[in-house]
C-alpha cells in the first residue's frame, strides 16, 4: 500500500487544472436539458476533445490518453474541483463507449467511437419500456431481422437525453417466441430514422430531461447490432455494469457537493445550529463522500492489478445515490423557508443551485436500477441467499 | 498510488482466519466465560508461535518489526472470531505505547518476553473508564493525572467490572503514583496517550468490520435454513434488505479502517482524523449489523444459546471503547470546519 501519487500522476492533475484554467467557459452553460444548452454542451464536448480530455481512459488513437483509473479519477478530481460543465454525452462516453470496446467489431469502433469522442454523436439509452423497469428482461419492442437489416416496431421510455440526441442504444427482442432475458438483441438505433417519434417528457424542473420513443417499423442496418443475435442481455449487462460502477458517478462530483454543504453549513451557522442534530449530518455527508472516493480508489487499484468488479457494484449504485440525497435534503433544511424558492425568485438570497440538486437527486435511487433491485442483488449474489 | 495489502499482508490474514477458525470457536469462547481469567495461557501460547504476539515487537528484540498496517487485517480476523486474548490490545497499542515511551530500560526488560508470549502489557488512558485485561497484565502503562506511568503487575490493585459481554474482561486500577515509576509528563505524556488512544480505535475499528461480517454470515446462514410459510425466511425481500443494508455499508467501512492504519504507520498528519472516521463508521455498521441480525434471527436472536449474542454484545461495547462517537465526531468537526480546510475533491490523500 502507497497512498501517494506518483510524479507522473501528479504531473497529470497539474495538466488538467491548467488546461481548465484556460479552456473553461467564462459563464455556466445553460442546462442541457434545454435545446440552447444541450447545443453548448455539444460545443463543449468538441473542445474536450479537441484538448484529448474528452475521454482520457480511451486509446490515443481515438482521441484519448490511454490512462488507467487512478488517473481518470484525478481527471475527475479536476473537473469538478473547477466546475466544469456536465457530460451531456456521458450515455455515450461512460456507458456504450466501455461496451463498444469490448463487444464491437473494429468497423463499428472505427465508426462509433471518434464521433462519440467529438461530441458529434450524442446517445441515449433504450432500455426500459412502460412494462420492463426493473423487470428489465420484460422488454417487448421487437426487432425483426429482413435481408440486411432489421425492422424495429414498439416503446422505449425514460430515455435521458433522447429530446435532442443523435443514436439510441438499447435492447430489443428478436426471437418473438423466447422469453424474458432469451432472444434479446442490442442495436444501435439513429434516432433521425424514419418511423421514430420522440415524446418529451417533462422531469420534476420541468424541462425535457428524458423522452418517449416509438418506434413504427423503423430500418436499422444489421451492422448496427452490437454483438451477436440473442445476446443483447449479456451486452445490456456489461452496460449496466459500468453504469454502477465506477464510470458513471465519479466519487468527485460528491465531495464537492460536500465541500459545498460544509460551506453552506458555516454560512448559516447561527440558524443551523438551533438544531444541533444538523452539525452531525453535514459532517456525515463530508466522511461519506471522503468514504465513497477512498473505496474507489481501492476499487480501481484493485482493478488495475487484475480484479474485476463483481456484485460489490450494487453496493457502490446504493451509496452514492442515498449520500446525494441525504445531503441536498440537509441544505434543504439549512436553507430552511428559502429551500422553497427558485434561484430566481427576488427574495432568494444565497440558495445557490441546491433545488435543482434536491430535484435530480430525488432520481438517484431510482435509475440505474433501483435500489430495492441493487438489494436484491447484494443478497442474492454477494450474500449467497436463495432467490426462492 | 496502490491502494491494496500486499500478497504477503493478505496470505498472514488468511493463515490467522484458518488458526482462528479452528481453535476459536464459540465452545472454546463459552468455555472462556466460565473460567476466572476467562483468558488461555494455552492459546496465548499458540498465538505466540504464529508470531502474532511479536508482531509490532522490533526485530531487534526479538519480533517480526511490522506496523498498524500489516495487522490491521488480522485485528479484522480477531473481531470475526470475537477472540478474548488481548492479542489487538498488545500488538496495535501497548508494544507501540512502550516504543514511544522512550525508557529504553523498559523495552529491554519487556519486549523480548512480551514477544516470545511470556508476558503481557496493557495500557489504560485517562479517557478509557477501565482497563482491559488488566488481570493478566505484567506490565501496566497507566495515564493518570497527566503523567504515564510504568506499574507493574504487583503494585496494582484490581477492582474487576462485569460487561454485558461475558468475553471482556474490565478493571479499575488502584496504585501509587510514584516519580519513580512515571515515563512521560506534560505534553509528551498527552501525545503518548492520543498516539495509544488513535491505536486502540483503529483496533476497535477493525475488529467491528469483522463482527460485522460474523454477523451478516450468521445471519445468512439461519435464514437460509429457518423455514416459515413452508419457504426460507431468507427468500422474503424484507429480511434480503437488512442484510443487503449491512453488506453494503461493511463494504463502504472497509476502506476508511484501512486508510487510517497506513496513516498511522506513516505518521500522516491527517491520522487522527482518519481514525476517528474508521472507528466512527466501523462501530456504526457493526452496530447495525447487530440490531439487524438480531431481528431476522427472531426470538432466536434473544437467546443466550445462539451464537450471534456473543458477537453483538462485543460490537455494542466497542461501540464507546476507544473514544465515543462525540469524540470522534468532535475529531472530525475540528478538521472539516476549521476555516480554509481542504474539503472537496481532490484533497483525499493530500495532507494538509
Amino acid at each position: 500500500m502507497n497512498l501517494n501519487y506518483t510524479e507522473r500522476q501528479q504531473a497529470f492533475r497539474a495538466e488538467i487544472r491548467q488546461w481548465l484554467v484556460d479552456n473553461l467557459p467564462a459563464e455556466p452553460l445553460q442546462s442541457f436539458d434545454t435545446e440552447q444548452g444541450f447545443a453548448q454542451h455539444r460545443a463543449w464536448e468538441a473542445r474536450l476533445h479537441q484538448g484529448r480530455w474528452g475521454m482520457v481512459t480511451w486509446p490515443e488513437a481515438l482521441g484519448g490518453r490511454g490512462c488507467d483509473l487512478i488517473e481518470w479519477l484525478i481527471f475527475e478530481e479536476e473537473y469538478y474541483r473547477a466546475g466544469a460543465p456536465l457530460r451531456v454525452n456521458q450515455n455515450g462516453i461512460f456507458l456504450l463507449g466501455p461496451t463498444l470496446m469490448e463487444y464491437g467489431s473494429d468497423e463499428q469502433k472505427r465508426r462509433f467511437l471518434p464521433r462519440m469522442a467529438t461530441g458529434e454523436d450524442i446517445w441515449c439509452q433504450g432500455w426500459s419500456e412502460p412494462n420492463a423497469g426493473s423487470d428489465m428482461a420484460a422488454v417487448r419492442a421487437r426487432a425483426e431481422l429482413q435481408g440486411d437489416h432489421y425492422v424495429i416496431n414498439g416503446q422505449k421510455t425514460w430515455s435521458t437525453r433522447a429530446v435532442w440526441a443523435d443514436w439510441c442504444f438499447g435492447m430489443f427482442r428478436t426471437d418473438p417466441a423466447s422469453q424474458r432475458h432469451h432472444g434479446l438483441t442490442f442495436i444501435l438505433v439513429p434516432l433521425r430514422s424514419e418511423g421514430i417519434t420522440v415524446r418529451p417528457i417533462p422531469q420534476l424542473d420541468g424541462l425535457p430531461g428524458f423522452a418517449e420513443i416509438f418506434f413504427d417499423n423503423v430500418k436499422v442496418p444489421v451492422d448496427c447490432r452490437l454483438g451477436g443475435e440473442g445476446e443483447g442481455w449479456s451486452v445490456a449487462m456489461a452496460t449496466a455494469g459500468f453504469e454502477r460502477g465506477l464510470m458513471l458517478r465519479s466519487p468527485a462530483r460528491f465531495q464537492e457537493t460536500a465541500r459545498r454543504l460544509v460551506g453552506l453549513y458555516l454560512d448559516n451557522r447561527a440558524s443551523a445550529d438551533r438544531d444541533p442534530a444538523l452539525r452531525d449530518t453535514v459532517l456525515r455527508a463530508y466522511l461519506d463522500a471522503e468514504a465513497y472516493a477512498l473505496t474507489t480508489y481501492q476499487t480501481a487499484c484493485r482493478l488495475i492489478k487484475g480484479g474485476r468488479i463483481g456484485a460489490e457494484a450494487s453496493t457502490n449504485k446504493i451509496f452514492w445515490s442515498e449520500l446525494d440525497r441525504q445531503m441536498h435534503a440537509t441544505a434543504m433544511t439549512i436553507l430552511g423557508a428559502r429551500a422553497e424558492l427558485l434561484p430566481h425568485a427576488p427574495d432568494a438570497a444565497g440558495v445557490g443551485n441546491w433545488l435543482d440538486g434536491w430535484l435530480f437527486a430525488q432520481s438517484g435511487p431510482i435509475y440505474a436500477g433501483t435500489n430495492e433491485i441493487q438489494r436484491n442483488i447484494i443478497a442474492e449474489r454477494m450474500l449467497g441467499m436463495p432467490r426462492k | 498510488m496502490d491502494f491494496t495489502f500486499s500478497d504477503d499482508q493478505l496470505l498472514f490474514q488468511q493463515s490467522v482466519r484458518d488458526f482462528l477458525t479452528r481453535e476459536v470457536t464459540p465452545d472454546t469462547l463459552r468455555r472462556g466465560w466460565e473460567s476466572d481469567s476467562g483468558r488461555s495461557d494455552a492459546l496465548w501460547a499458540q498465538l505466540a508461535e504464529l508470531g502474532l504476539t511479536g508482531m509490532t515487537v522490533p526485530e531487534a528484540c526479538g519480533g517480526l518489526g511490522m506496523s498498524a498496517l500489516d495487522f490491521v487485517l488480522l485485528a479484522q480476523e480477531a473481531g470475526y472470531a470475537a477472540l478474548a486474548e488481548p492479542l489487538v490490545h498488545l500488538a496495535l497499542v501497548a508494544v507501540p505505547a512502550l516504543l514511544d515511551c522512550g525508557d529504553q530500560a523498559l523495552q529491554a526488560r519487556w519486549l523480548p518476553e512480551i514477544a516470545s508470549g511470556q508476558a503481557k502489557v496493557v495500557v489504560g488512558l485517562e479517557q478509557n473508564l477501565l482497563v482491559e485485561d488488566a488481570h493478566v497484565a505484567d506490565l501496566l502503562l497507566l495515564e493518570r493525572g497527566g503523567v504515564v506511568y510504568a506499574v507493574e503487575a504487583g503494585a496494582a490493585s484490581l477492582r474487576a467490572n462485569a460487561s454485558v459481554d461475558p468475553g471482556r474482561r474490565l478493571f479499575a486500577v488502584d496504585f501509587a503514583p510514584a516519580a519513580a515509576t512515571a515515563l512521560l509528563e506534560g505534553d509528551a505524556a498527552a501525545a503518548w496517550a492520543r498516539a495509544a488512544l488513535d491505536r486502540g480505535a483503529l483496533g476497535v475499528a477493525a475488529q467491528c468490520l469483522g463482527l460485522a461480517q460474523r454477523m451478516i454470515d450468521l445471519s445468512v446462514q439461519y435464514t437460509g435454513e429457518r423455514k416459515q410459510f413452508g419457504v426460507a425466511i431468507g427468500t422474503f425481500q424484507a429480511v434480503k434488505h437488512h442484510l443487503a443494508n449491512v453488506a453494503y455499508r461493511l463494504e463502504y467501512a472497509k476502506a476508511p479502517v484501512y486508510r487510517a492504519a497506513y496513516a498511522l504507520s506513516e505518521g500522516l498528519a491527517t491520522r487522527h482524523l482518519n481514525v476517528s472516521h474508521a472507528k466512527l463508521v466501523a462501530a456504526e455498521v457493526a452496530d447495525l449489523a447487530a440490531k439487524n441480525s438480531m431481528q431476522v434471527h427472531g426470538a432466536m436472536g434473544y437467546t443466550w444459546e445462539v451464537d450471534l449474542h456473543i458477537f453483538m454484545k462485543r460490537a455494542w461495547a466497542f461501540n464507546n471503547a476507544w473514544g465515543d462517537a462525540a469524540f470522534h465526531k468532535g475529531r472530525v468537526a475540528a478538521f472539516a470546519l476549521a476555516p480554509g480546510a481542504p474539503l472537496g475533491a481532490g484533497n483525499t490523500f493530500i495532507a494538509p
